[in-house]
C-alpha cells in the first residue's frame, strides 16, 4: 500500500503536476457556437468499422437525421446529420487521426432554426438491459474522453462480468481543458440519469462520480441531487496528471492496480467518461442521435476562449473565426497539451471524441536543444506505469526496439507524456517510444 | 477581429507533449554551481587566497580542456552546459588548500579528458570526472595531496601558502614550518580522520559540523554543505535520496563497529561529519550521470558508498575513503541498475 493512500488522500504513485492553465475557461458557461456553413462528417469516428452512408448527394437532411448506419455484425456505430441542410458530397477528407477518410459533407440550410428531430420516447426503467444497450448503439455513442470506442460494445462486454460499480470519470487531468468540468456543473440531471441508465445496463449497484480536487464546485452542484439511498457518490481524488487515465483512477479510488491487458470489468468496474454519461442521459429519453458536444476552445491568441456546444463536423477554420484567432501562426491541437493530436489542415473537423481545440503559441514549450540523458531519474519518478524511460530512451537511440519490449515493457507505456514533460535533456521520449512500437509491430507482421 | 479567410497549413507540427517543465540541463548545472559557491566562499574564508587561486586554476583547466577536446572532435562546444565548471569547483574542494597550482591544473585536465570526454562527454561518463582527476593526482603526488595547512591563518589573505606557487615538476616548498608559524594553536598538520586513525584522538563533532578543522578546501563545513544541498533539493534539481542513502550507509556501518568496540572505533556522528563525506554525499555521489536511475538502485548505491567509506577509513591504508568508495560505486552503478528495474504498475 502506498504511503499516500495511508494518509487518506486518494491518489496514485508517481505522475506529474503540470501547470493547469484552466483559468481562461473554468468559469465560462457553455455557449452555442454559431452554426458553420457546412459540416464534414467522417463516416468513421470510432474504433472499429466505418458506418455506411444511406443518403445521396443532393438529398435534404434534417438535423439529427440518420445519415449512415452501423456496419452490420461489426464493431460500428451509426452517424447522424449534425445540421439541417443538403448533402453536398460524400468524399475523402482529411481528419485529425490519420489518413483521409470518406466523409459526408452537409451544406447548412441558412434559414433553418436547427431544431433536432426526436425519435421514440423511451424510459430506461421500462427497458431491458439489451434494449438499453441497443438504444445507446443507435444514438451513435462512443467514448467522449477521446478513446472513441463504441460505448454499446463496451457495455455489452461488461454484461459478461459481474459489475458492481460504474465509475464516471470526471478527472480531466489535461491542462487547459474544462469540457468535462462544465458538463458536470451544467448538466447535473442528465449526468445522474446517464449514470442510472449505464448502471442498469451493466447491472451495477453503485455509481461513483470521480473528480479531481480542483473541481470541488461540482461536488456542491451535485450534492443536493444525489440519490438518497447512497447508490451514487462523488469521490474526490488528487489533482495530478494522468489521474484521468483509467488504471490510475481505479488505483486512486480503490487501491488496486489494473493489470496490463485486463479490462476494468475484470475487477467488477465499468469506467465511463462523464460527458458520455451526460449525453446518454440527454439523448436516450427522446431517442435522439449524438450530433453535438461540448468543446473547450482555448489557448493563446484567442479573443473569446470558452466552452462551446459545437456540432460534430465543424471545421477548425470556423472555430478559429468564431472565437477570434488573432495570432499569426500557432500550433493547433485536438485535445490537451499532454496527449493531444496535432492538426495540419484547418478544414479538419471536430469529431465525436474531440473534447478540446487548443491553440498553442506562447505557452507551448519551444523545441529545445536535445542533450544526452544525464540519468537524473526524473522520468523514472514521473512514469505512472513505473517503467524506466531513461533506459528505454537509450535503447531507442540504439535501435534496440525488441529489447525495449522484452526487457523494459515498452508496450505497457500508454504515451501519457509525463517522462518527456520532466526530462531536462529534452529527449523526445514519447516520440521515440511511438517509433519503437511501430517498428516492433512491423517486425511482427513480417 | 482578424479573420483568416484562407485555409493554410500550420507549419510547426510536433507531437505531444507540447509543454515541458522548466529546468533544462544547463539550468540544473548552473544551480549546482550556485549551490557550490557558498561552500567555495567559506573555504576561501578559511584558507585565504591560496584556496581561491586553486579554484580558479582547476576550473579554468576544466573549461579549457573541455573546449579543446570539443574543438578537436569537431563537436559543438559543450561549455554552455556548465558541467565543466562543477567539475572544476568540486575538484578544488577535494584538494588540500595549499596544493600546488600546476598539479591542480593537471588534475583538471585529466579529470575532464579521461573522466568525461573519453567516454563521450556529458551523459556518458561512467565516473565522476572530478574524482578521476583527484584519483590521478593522489597517485602521482602522494605527498602534496596529504599536506594540510591550518585554517584561519592570520596572513591568509595577503600571502600564498608556500607550496601553492611551486613550479611544475619541482618539489613544493615544505609547509610544515610555515604552518607552525601561522597556526593559532598547536597545529599537527593532520586532519581529524588522520588524528583518529593514527593517534586515536577524536576531534569534537561540533567543530566538524561548523567546519574549522584542517582538511581539504571543501570538506570542512558539513552544515554549510547540507544547506546548499537542501537548496538544490528544494528546487527539484537534486534527488535527496542519494545523499540520504550515503549518510545512512555510513551511519549504519559506523554504528555497527562502534557497538562492537566503542573505544577503538569512532562514533557514527564523527564518521558522517568528518573528512569529505558530506561533500561526497551531497555533491559527488549525487552526480546524476554516474549513479543509477532506479529507486532501489539509488538506495543501494548510496548505502554502498557509505559502507565502503567506513571500511576504507577504518581498515585501508588511506585516511580518507570517500573518493574511492564513490568511484567504485560509479563502476557498480550499471550493475545495480540492472537488477533493480522497477516493478511495472499492474504486474503481480
Ligand atoms: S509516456 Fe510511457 S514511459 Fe513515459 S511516463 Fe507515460 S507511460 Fe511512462
Ligand atoms: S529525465 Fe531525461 S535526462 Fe533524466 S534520466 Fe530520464 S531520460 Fe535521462
Amino acid at each position: 500500500m502506498n504511503l499516500l493512500r495511508l494518509l487518506n488522500r486518494k491518489t496514485f504513485p508517481h505522475g506529474i503536476h503540470p501547470p493547469q492553465y484552466k483559468e481562461e475557461t473554468h468559469d465560462k458557461p457553455t455557449r452555442r457556437l454559431a452554426f458553420p456553413e457546412q459540416v464534414i462528417l467522417p463516416l468513421q469516428q470510432n474504433i472499429g468499422a466505418p458506418s455506411i452512408a444511406i443518403v445521396r448527394k443532393g438529398q435534404m437532411v434534417e438535423r439529427g437525421e440518420l445519415i449512415a448506419i452501423a456496419a452490420p455484425d461489426k464493431l460500428s456505430v451509426p452517424l447522424h446529420a449534425s445540421v439541417e441542410g443538403t448533402v453536398r458530397d460524400i468524399t475523402l477528407m482529411p481528419t485529425a487521426t490519420g489518413p483521409k477518410t470518406r466523409s459526408s459533407i452537409i451544406q447548412t440550410l441558412p434559414s433553418s432554426p436547427q431544431i433536432p428531430v426526436t425519435g421514440e420516447q423511451q424510459d430506461y426503467r421500462q427497458m431491458s438491459r439489451e434494449e438499453i444497450i441497443a438504444a445507446i448503439r443507435d444514438m451513435g455513442m462512443v467514448g467522449l474522453g477521446g478513446a472513441e470506442f463504441p460505448t454499446y460494445a463496451k457495455l455489452a462486454t461488461s454484461m459478461q462480468h459481474d459489475i458492481h460499480t460504474v465509475i464516471a470519470n470526471g478527472c480531466e487531468c489535461e491542462p487547459f481543458i474544462t469540457t468535462d468540468f462544465r458538463v458536470m456543473l451544467e448538466n447535473v440531471q442528465n449526468l445522474l440519469l446517464g449514470m442510472r441508465i449505464v448502471m442498469k445496463a451493466v447491472a451495477a449497484e453503485k455509481g461513483i462520480i470521480a473528480i479531481e480536487d480542483n473541481k470541488l464546485e461540482v461536488m456542491t452542484a451535485l450534492q443536493a441531487h444525489l440519490p438518497e439511498d447512497g447508490s451514487i457518490k462523488v469521490e474526490v481524488v488528487e489533482t495530478k496528471y494522468p489521474q484521468g487515465a483509467e488504471q490510475m483512477l481505479i488505483y486512486s479510488l480503490l487501491g488496486v492496480a489494473l493489470p496490463k491487458g485486463k479490462l476494468p470489468a475484470s475487477l467488477g468496474l465499468e469506467v465511463i467518461n462523464v460527458a458520455t454519461a451526460a449525453e446518454i442521459g440527454a439523448l436516450l429519453p427522446n431517442g435522439q442521435g449524438f450530433i453535438e458536444r461540448t468543446v473547450t476552445i482555448t489557448g493563446d491568441d484567442l479573443e473569446n476562449p470558452g466552452n462551446y456546444r459545437v456540432p460534430i463536423g465543424t471545421s477548425l477554420q470556423h472555430i478559429l473565426d468564431e472565437t477570434g484567432f488573432v495570432g499569426e501562426e500557432a500550433e493547433l491541437i485536438l485535445g490537451g497539451p499532454m496527449m493531444g493530436q496535432p492538426v495540419a489542415f484547418l478544414d479538419t473537423p471536430v469529431h465525436k471524441g474531440t473534447g478540446a481545440v487548443l491553440v498553442l503559441d506562447e505557452r507551448a514549450t519551444p523545441n529545445r536543444n536535445v542533450q544526452p540523458c544525464i540519468k537524473c531519474a526524473m522520468c523514472v519518478e514521473a512514469c505512472p506505469i513505473h517503467l524506466n524511460p531513461s533506459a528505454l530512451g537509450l535503447l531507442a537511440y540504439k535501435h534496440r526496439y525488441q529489447e525495449m519490449q522484452e526487457q523494459f515493457h515498452l508496450n505497457n507505456c500508454f504515451e501519457c507524456g509525463s517522462c518527456s514533460f520532466v526530462c531536462p535533456s529534452n529527449i523526445p521520449l514519447v516520440q521515440l517510444f511511438r517509433v519503437a512500437k511501430a517498428m516492433n509491430r512491423e517486425r511482427k507482421l513480417q | 477581429m482578424a479573420k483568416h479567410q484562407h485555409a493554410h497549413p500550420v507549419v510547426d507540427l510536433r507531437t505531444s507533449p507540447y509543454i515541458r517543465r522548466a529546468p533544462s540541463v544547463p539550468q540544473i548545472m548552473r544551480n549546482v554551481v550556485y549551490a557550490l559557491l557558498p561552500v567555495c566562499a567559506f573555504s576561501v574564508y578559511l584558507f585565504g587566497i591560496s584556496a581561491l587561486a586553486l579554484m580558479i586554476v582547476t576550473t579554468l583547466a576544466c573549461l579549457l580542456s573541455e573546449q579543446f577536446f570539443c574543438r578537436m572532435a569537431g563537436k559543438k562546444s559543450t561549455l554552455p552546459d556548465f558541467s565543466a565548471v562543477i567539475t572544476g569547483l568540486l575538484l578544488a574542494l577535494t584538494l588540500p588548500p595549499g596544493f600546488p597550482l600546476w598539479m591542480g591544473a593537471l588534475a583538471g585536465i585529466i579529470g575532464i579528458s579521461m573522466g568525461k570526454l573519453l567516454f563521450g562527454g556529458i551523459g556518458y561518463n561512467v565516473f565522476n570526472p572530478a574524482l578521476v582527476g583527484r584519483a590521478f593526482v593522489q597517485a602521482a603526488f602522494p605527498v602534496a595531496i596529504s599536506t594540510w595547512t591550518p585554517t584561519l591563518a592570520a596572513n591568509r589573505f595577503s600571502e600564498f601558502i608556500p607550496s601553492t606557487l611551486a613550479l611544475p615538476f619541482m618539489t613544493p616548498a615544505p609547509t610544515a614550518e610555515w604552518s607552525q608559524t601561522v597556526a593559532i594553536d598547536g597545529f599537527t598538520g593532520a586532519t581529524p580522520l588522520a588524528l583518529m586513525k593514527f593517534e586515536g584522538v577524536m576531534v569534537r563533532t561540533s567543530d566538524l559540523f561548523f567546519g574549522t578543522t584542517a582538511g581539504s578546501a571543501g570538506e570542512t563545513s558539513a552544515l554549510l554543505i547540507l544547506l546548499c544541498g537542501a537548496y538544490l533539493v528544494a528546487r527539484n534539481m537534486m534527488d535527496w535520496r542519494l545523499p540520504a542513502a550515503v549518510i545512512a550507509g555510513t551511519a549504519i556501518c559506523a554504528e555497527c563497529f562502534y557497538l562492537l568496540d566503542p573505544d577503538t572505533y569512532p562514533t557514527p556522528l564523527f564518521m558522517i561529519f568528518s573528512g569529505g563525506l558530506m561533500l561526497g554525499a551531497v555533491f559527488m555521489a549525487s552526480d546524476m550521470v554516474a549513479s543509477p536511475v532506479t529507486p532501489w538502485g539509488i538506495v543501494l548505491y548510496g548505502l554502498l558508498i557509505g559502507l565502503l567509506t567506513v571500511l576504507i577509513r577504518l581498515f585501508g591504508g588511506l585516511t580518507e575513503g570517500v573518493m574511492y568508495a564513490i568511484l567504485f560505486a560509479n563502476a557498480a552503478s550499471p550493475l545495480l541498475e540492472s537488477f533493480t528495474q522497477p516493478k511495472v504498475f499492474g504486474d503481480q
